[in-house]
């Protein structure tokens, strides 16, 4: 079997085995020497001379150079580098598809290697639904690629004497297409050699109707590993001398260390250290158990808390607070379409704090010796965790290597980033590799929560019953993010190292210069108009979208679609909901509103997937009690025009329960020109179901002072026994267009169809997430 | 202490305290990959081991409990080269997207089947109630064990070996 070389454990062997194990000075010339020798089962040692001035850890290399993404080996093999890592949304092997395209090499002849902060190009955080747009279009690896190509099949011509357009490259040889005896090979070509040259914008892209391994359903190149237990995750990362770490955090929010009783461990067998630093409390021990033993035993007197707004206030808590206010669009006329408006249609949605969750608790391996420092970390941006890990160090950030090491599934910050800060602080303590674990509750209680929301709707519909003015205003709150290059205090153990988050400033809206609907805050409805072009992907010109930002009690960060999915919910529910009040089809009545064709054919798409029958909502004949069905649509431009997705969904209410169950689900995704048919689809379905969950049964919750749902009996995450729904999807390709994000698509609509589903089966309408049980008896049972 | 343990078909000794986990022996003592450390309290399954054709959740099993006991983890069913059929069944259906719950997944469902090999499809989803994966690749996992569950019960049939 050809071994396909995605940087794994076998690349850490290797480097362990050349003696370079960990430590900061290995660079991409020394990986290629051990690798080439001892994994990729090829020579690049002699041959393959990177400068390793180049790769010197002062800077990323370069991206505006051939050489940062792409390499040639001396038997023809490409080696891709990249910025873009695998957080098990299949992107590693979309972007193996995309260099072998471009050279034209099968894909076992591809060797990707992803974050590493001595070898691949920075390219910020893997997230956002970006890494398609950022490496699939027209810079970066897909341009870099292009570029080595062409730069290939003109070395060709020149040794062999054949125009470029009368030859043909496959699999590491270029041939004439009139003479197959004059050929040569990538290896004869560069092999061993640098391309030095520049990223050409103008290089031409493989054409679509051309592509041979984009566009095809190739099999995730890590699944053989990941299903046999032996690809290396970071949980699994073992260095020689390595000690176990873990930490102690807060009792209370907000509370603060008095004393630390370091006696009351001294029993511990193996206790490295007791390693405290302002009000960051760690353990060091020779074995995790005891690690464990000593963080759960240590006597710390800790302060009281700052006290929590209460959980069943939160919503109107955040309208109290001081605001940072921002305009999405403002055509200045709605208030008066509203009190002139022949019927206003007013509601309130709300959305709570929910959190990543991440399957494992997070953990991190750090071999801080002297000044300099390696890491081997989750973390979705090596760049950032780099610096910011270099500024709790005090070292210098060219000293310190960061090399991505898979984490589970995050789908936005976990506790990756805290938990490589807690391992690197506690490793310069001891001076010795140190690997921490977070416990379950260290992740769940102290992770960057997504936003909780309150989200207020106001429409005024004509005479003919179209909607004539949208008015949108909503409240969430933030403390914190990613850490990015500068504030690691936008984390829990920055914090408690002492370092403030991101500064958070409120103030006025300010008119809006541009329009932008990143945030999905301006509905898919209206014209968004801003200056005098409008740019949104609907039709109704009142329109006025006005966000509040409030300083949260909690840390908080991107969640998987961060304020899309809480903004679309709202916008979903709305359109829906108005259009009862038209009294027309859910459909039908979006299609009135909407010009934008991507968005209509995802949600045609969705409709003739589900065999949509034109009628309005709630369903006639369902009866007031027992088990009745409905069906539910939603649709959304993501951020405004980076991913298209349509879903239709069937619902069953138990209306003597309040018990909702999703029975079938339908979905019509465009993201563009479309890499990988299969990878699309498992994100289109993994995203639906996650957001089923997300809107059944997940909410952060907490006490006076404290958080409580700290595990999984206090936090509810949809197990594999329940009734999984009918899955079907519709992949609209786009060869034509620019390629976008899909893998934040489908959980941004699924909680508005459930809730337009309920409200079909039922005629009561669920404005607030989760729909457990009881909120849905409480509608229910409101509903008269 | 030194204790001896058999896994996946090896004996090893390792020299620790009787009171410890079986995860951290498996993953720190004999640096397997297959368990992993999900919660820490036998909530999610990520640490599933099978102990005599039982799926048991490591993170809570002390090593003492197991000692001459028959270990199975996901390594021991098979290889990158040579994966077991229920393995290969995750790789054609695609199975996973990050991968870490597939440990738990695949050691419940087979020590499952095992035991009950005309398991039916609500049999298996009941049979794996109690265990999570968060990048909701549900349906597919179920579809790759159903079609392991057939395939491997005509083998039986036939009187051959699951």
């Amino acid at each position: 079997m050809k071994r396909i070389g995605v940087f794994s454990r076998d690349a850490r062997a290797a480097l362990q085995q050349a003696g370079l194990s960990g430590r900061t000075g290995t660079n991409r010339r020394d990986f290629l020497k051990a690798t080439g020798a001892l994994i990729v089962g090829f020579s690049l040692a002699d041959t393959h001379k990177l400068s390793a001035q180049e790769r010197a850890a002062a800077g990323s290399p370069p991206a505006g150079q051939v050489d940062s993404w792409i390499a040639i080996a001396a038997d023809g093999r490409v080696i891709g580098y990249t910025g873009k890592e695998e957080l098990g949304q299949g992107i590693v092997t979309a972007q193996i598809q995309l260099v072998a395209e471009e050279l034209a090499v099968p894909v076992e002849h591809v060797t990707l290697i992803y974050c590493d902060t001595s070898m691949t190009p920075d390219q910020g955080v893997t997230s956002g639904s970006q890494s398609h747009p950022a490496n699939f279009n027209h810079e970066n690896l897909a341009q870099a690629g292009a570029t080595a190509r062409e730069a290939l099949l003109q070395m060709a011509s020149q040794k062999l004497g054949v125009p470029a357009d009368q030859l043909t490259a496959w699999d590491g040889v270029i041939t004439s297409k009139n003479d197959t005896s004059k050929k040569v090979t990538y290896g004869e070509l560069v092999g061993g050699k640098k391309f030095a040259l520049a990223v050409n914008k103008n290089a031409k892209r493989k054409e679509p109707s051309e592509w041979k391994i984009m566009g095809t359903p190739v099999k995730r190149v890590d699944f053989p590993e990941i299903m046999t237990g032996r690809m290396e995750y970071a949980h699994n990362v073992r260095l020689p001398g390595m000690l176990h770490g873990r930490v102690v955090r807060p009792p209370v929010v907000g509370a603060k260390v008095m004393s630390v009783d370091e006696s009351s461990v001294k029993d511990i067998p193996g206790l490295v250290k007791v390693v405290v630093k302002k009000d960051f409390v760690g353990v060091v021990a020779e074995k995790q158990m005891y690690a464990a033993q000593a963080a759960a035993k240590l006597k710390v007197e800790w302060s009281a808390g700052v006290g929590l707004p209460k959980q069943s206030e939160i919503h109107e808590w955040m309208k109290q607070q001081p605001s940072r206010d921002g305009l999405g669009v403002d055509s200045k006329d709605t208030a008066q379409m509203l009190a002139s408006g022949a019927t206003v249609v007013k509601a309130t949605y709300l959305y709570p704090y929910q959190m990543h969750a991440s399957m494992g608790a997070s953990c991190a391996v750090a071999d801080v010796q002297g000044d300099h420092a390696t890491l081997y970390s989750p973390t979705q941006g090596v760049w950032h965790q780099r610096s910011s890990s270099a500024m709790i160090l005090g070292l210098k950030p060219e000293n310190v290597r960061v090399i991505y090491r898979r984490g589970s599934g995050c789908y936005g910050i976990n506790g990756s980033d805290a938990v490589t800060f807690d391992a690197a602080v506690l490793s310069q303590a001891v001076g010795k590799p140190v690997r921490v674990q977070l416990t379950r509750k260290d992740e769940m209680a102290w992770e960057n929560y997504g936003f909780a929301f309150v989200l207020e709707q106001r429409a005024a519909l004509d005479a003919k019953g179209n909607i004539a003015a949208w008015e949108h205003e909503s409240w969430s709150p933030t403390k914190g993010a990613r850490p990015l290059y500068m504030f690691p205090g936008n984390v829990v153990t920055g914090g408690l190292l002492g370092f403030p988050p991101q500064e958070f400033k409120p103030g006025p809206a300010a008119e809006p210069r541009r329009y932008n609907n990143n945030l999905n805050s301006v509905p898919s409805y209206v014209a968004g108009r801003v200056g005098d072009k409008e740019q949104g992907t609907g039709t109704i010109k009142s329109e006025k979208v006005l966000t509040h930002v409030v300083a949260s009690p909690f840390y908080t960060g991107p969640l998987r679609s961060p304020s899309r999915i809480q903004n679309t919910f709202a916008h979903e529910s709305f359109i829906d909901e108005v259009a009862a009040v038209a009294k027309a089809d859910s459909v039908e009545f979006r299609l009135r509103h909407l010009k934008d064709e991507r968005v209509i054919d995802v949600l045609k798409g969705a409709a003739k997937l589900a065999n949509w029958e034109t009628r309005p909502s709630p369903k006639p004949g369902n009866s007031k009690t027992g088990i009745v069905t409905g069906r539910g649509v939603a649709c959304v431009a993501y951020e405004g025009d980076n991913g298209y997705t349509g879903i239709a969904v069937e619902a069953e209410v138990n209306q003597d329960t309040g018990k909702v169950s999703v029975r079938k689900i339908w979905v019509a995704i465009d993201a563009g020109p479309i890499t990988n048919p299969d990878g699309l689809r498992n994100q289109a379905e993994g995203g639906a179901l996650q957001g089923m969950s997300r809107a059944l049964g997940e909410e952060v919750t907490w006490d006076s002072e404290k958080v409580t749902s700290i595990d999984w009996r206090t936090f509810h995450s949809l197990p594999l026994g329940f009734d999984i729904p009918k899955m079907e999807s519709v992949l609209i390709n786009r060869p034509d267009e620019e390629a976008t994000g899909a893998g934040e698509t489908t959980i941004t609509v699924i909680a508005a169809a459930i809730a337009n589903a309920i409200y079909d089966a039922t005629g009561a309408r669920i404005r607030q997430i989760p729909f457990h049980a009881e909120r849905v008896k409480a509608a229910l049972n409101a509903r008269g | 202490m030194a204790i001896t343990l058999k896994v996946n078909g090896q004996s090893h000794s390792v020299d620790v305290d009787p009171s410890t986990p079986l995860l951290y022996v498996l993953s720190d003592e004999l640096a397997l990959r297959g368990p992993k450390f999900g919660c820490g309290l036998g909530q999610c399954g990520a640490c599933t081991a099978i102990v005599n054709g039982t799926a048991i959740r490591s993170c809570v099993t002390p090593v003492s409990t197991v000692v001459g006991k028959e270990i199975t983890t996901l390594e021991g069913l098979g290889s990158p080269e040579k994966p077991h059929a229920l393995q290969q069944a995750f790789i054609d259906e695609q199975a996973a997207q990050c991968g870490f719950c597939v440990n738990g997944v695949i050691l419940t469902a087979k020590a499952f089947l095992d035991k009950n090999p005309k398991a039916g499809e609500k049999d298996i989803q009941q049979a794996l109630s109690g265990v999570l994966c968060r990048c909701f690749s549900h349906a597919r996992m179920h579809k790759a064990i159903g079609k392991y569950a057939a395939l491997s019960s005509t083998t039986i049939a036939k009187g051959g070996a699951r």
